[in-house]
């Protein structure tokens, strides 16, 4: 537990250390989302009807952005094959860096959403929805995230290639992560959404660390 | 086949014997025409059935009988997915060279039947439903399953080691098969436009028997097919990846 504490720990100091990386990809979540009212016009209706795709589709690109230096530095200079050499399960350290990259790019995509959703004129009890959607979400794209871009180390073409591999995975998500958005917001019930979300959590947290691992002792062997 | 049998006097054929390269690329040899010959059998069989033999819908008229295509095809599409899984699977765990070599052939085979899939699908659609696309959920999944295809493909071809890439492609196969069964229970989780399935194993198909009956010949057929293109290309990526072996190099062809 420690261990895992540790690599947290480590990979956040890391990320403060060079913030303009993460800060990048926040801004092109912000950016992109705006995009999108100066694109279509400013039709309220519409912009309320659009807001949970619009917001989801660029969380899971911003999500992808993020991933490409979940593995690479380590793999460049080494680091992944002392963790995979050290005594800890390797698995267990993944996670550890799993769980780095949700705190750094997908918590600040849950707390920026409202004031994204306020551009979209959305209202209290739907921003609510919202978060709690991306609170569940954004933790399965960092873990799904995290096999692909385990699969796609030092390969060419990486970054092309590791969305053609992720994003596929990210449709579920998607689906169901705006699906309760749009159900709230014209008064469904969202309670299905919301339990698919949480069993396709739960199916990630189980499988994706051991995945992931395997993908990379694949890619340092 | 007296070699073929174990030396301890069981009555098993030893079907390790085939898991090397050498050893399976002049039995794919043998099979091939094999294959080819039950699928033009079955095709051509179930093309007749489907054209001339089966009566015309009362509601779709002769339009539907696009499905004679459409459904073997999904069909296979998912299929040939699950089976170069468990392809890849296997190569994961045995570390066996030709099981990879398998999933790396069927992969171009499983995308054609999904792209035939989609293709056949929209004019049905036109006529049927007026659209060449709805966003329902079993067109959704065909058309992922077909985006699973392409990313394990461009995984494959992206890595130069071919180990690495034969297990890269393996974890990324077996991640993309809970996809598979998405794709059957969609109908079932979202109610929408695209009828339901119209056989199912716990009750009597809905359909007319010459319908079903020609609908299994064209699966079977394309079943056959994808064997037959499967073990061709096996033989392909054999005589690529064993270039260096003299076995290879004695072949007459090859020389």
């Amino acid at each position: 537990m420690s261990a895992l504490l540790a690599v947290i720990r480590r990979d956040l100091l890391l990320v403060m250390r060079r913030k303009s990386e993460v800060l990048t990809i926040l801004f092109f979540f912000v950016i992109v989302t705006s995009l999108f009212p100066l694109g279509i016009g400013a039709d309220t209706a519409l912009l309320r009807k659009i807001a949970p795709g619009v917001i989801w589709v660029t969380a899971l690109l911003s999500t992808m952005l993020g991933l490409q230096r979940l593995f690479a530095s380590d793999f460049a200079d080494g680091t992944l094959e002392q963790m995979a050499l050290s005594p800890t399960p390797l698995t267990l350290l993944v996670g550890g860096k799993i769980a780095a990259h949700w705190l750094v790019c997908g918590l600040p995509l849950v707390l920026l959403a409202p004031v994204i959703g306020l551009q979209f004129d959305l209202d209290a009890s739907t921003l609510g929805t919202f978060i709690l959607a991306l609170l569940i979400g954004t933790p399965i794209l960092s873990l799904i995230g995290a096999i692909g871009a385990a699969l796609t180390l030092g390969v060419r073409g990486g970054g092309v290639l590791l969305s053609l591999l992720v994003l596929p995975l990210y449709i579920p998500v998607l689906i169901f992560g705006a699906g309760a958005v749009y159900a709230q917001s014209v008064g469904l019930d969202v309670g299905g959404h919301f339990s698919v979300l949480a069993a396709l959590l739960v199916l990630a947290l189980f499988f994706a660390p051991w995945a992931t691992t395997a993908a990379v002792r694949i890619a340092i062997e | 086949m007296s070699s073929t049998i174990g030396k301890n006097g069981n009555q098993f054929i030893h079907w390790f014997k085939f898991s090397s390269p050498a050893t399976f690329y002049p039995l794919a040899g043998k099979l091939i025409p094999f294959f080819w010959a039950l699928a033009i059998i079955f095709g051509i069989a179930g093309l007749w059935i489907s054209f001339f033999v089966a009566p015309v819908d009362a509601v779709q008229g002769q339009g539907y009988r696009i499905i004679f295509i459409h459904v073997p095809a999904s069909w296979m599409s998912m299929f040939i997915y699950i089976v170069m899984a468990v392809w890849a699977g296997l190569g994961l765990v045995f570390n066996t060279r030709l099981s990879a070599m398998m999933a790396q052939a069927l992969a171009p085979t499983g995308a054609l039947m999904a792209f035939i899939s989609l293709w056949t699908g929209a004019f049905w659609g036109k006529p049927m439903w007026g659209a060449w696309w709805v966003w329902d959920a079993r067109l959704t999944s065909e058309l992922i399953l077909l985006f699973l295809y392409l990313g394990f493909m461009a995984l494959q071809a992206s890595i130069d080691d071919p180990r690495r890439a034969d297990k890269a492609g393996a974890i990324l196969a077996l991640v993309g098969v809970v996809n598979v069964p998405i794709i059957y229970f969609s109908v079932k989780w979202w109610n929408t436009l695209h009828q339901g399935a119209s056989i199912s194993v716990d009750k009597a198909p809905s359909m007319a028997h010459t319908m079903l009956l020609g609908m299994l010949l064209m699966a079977l057929c394309l079943w056959m097919y994808s064997i037959a293109v499967a073990l061709m290309r096996v033989r392909a990526i054999i005589l690529e990846r064993e270039s260096h072996a003299d076995w290879v190099r004695s072949l007459e062809g090859v020389k």
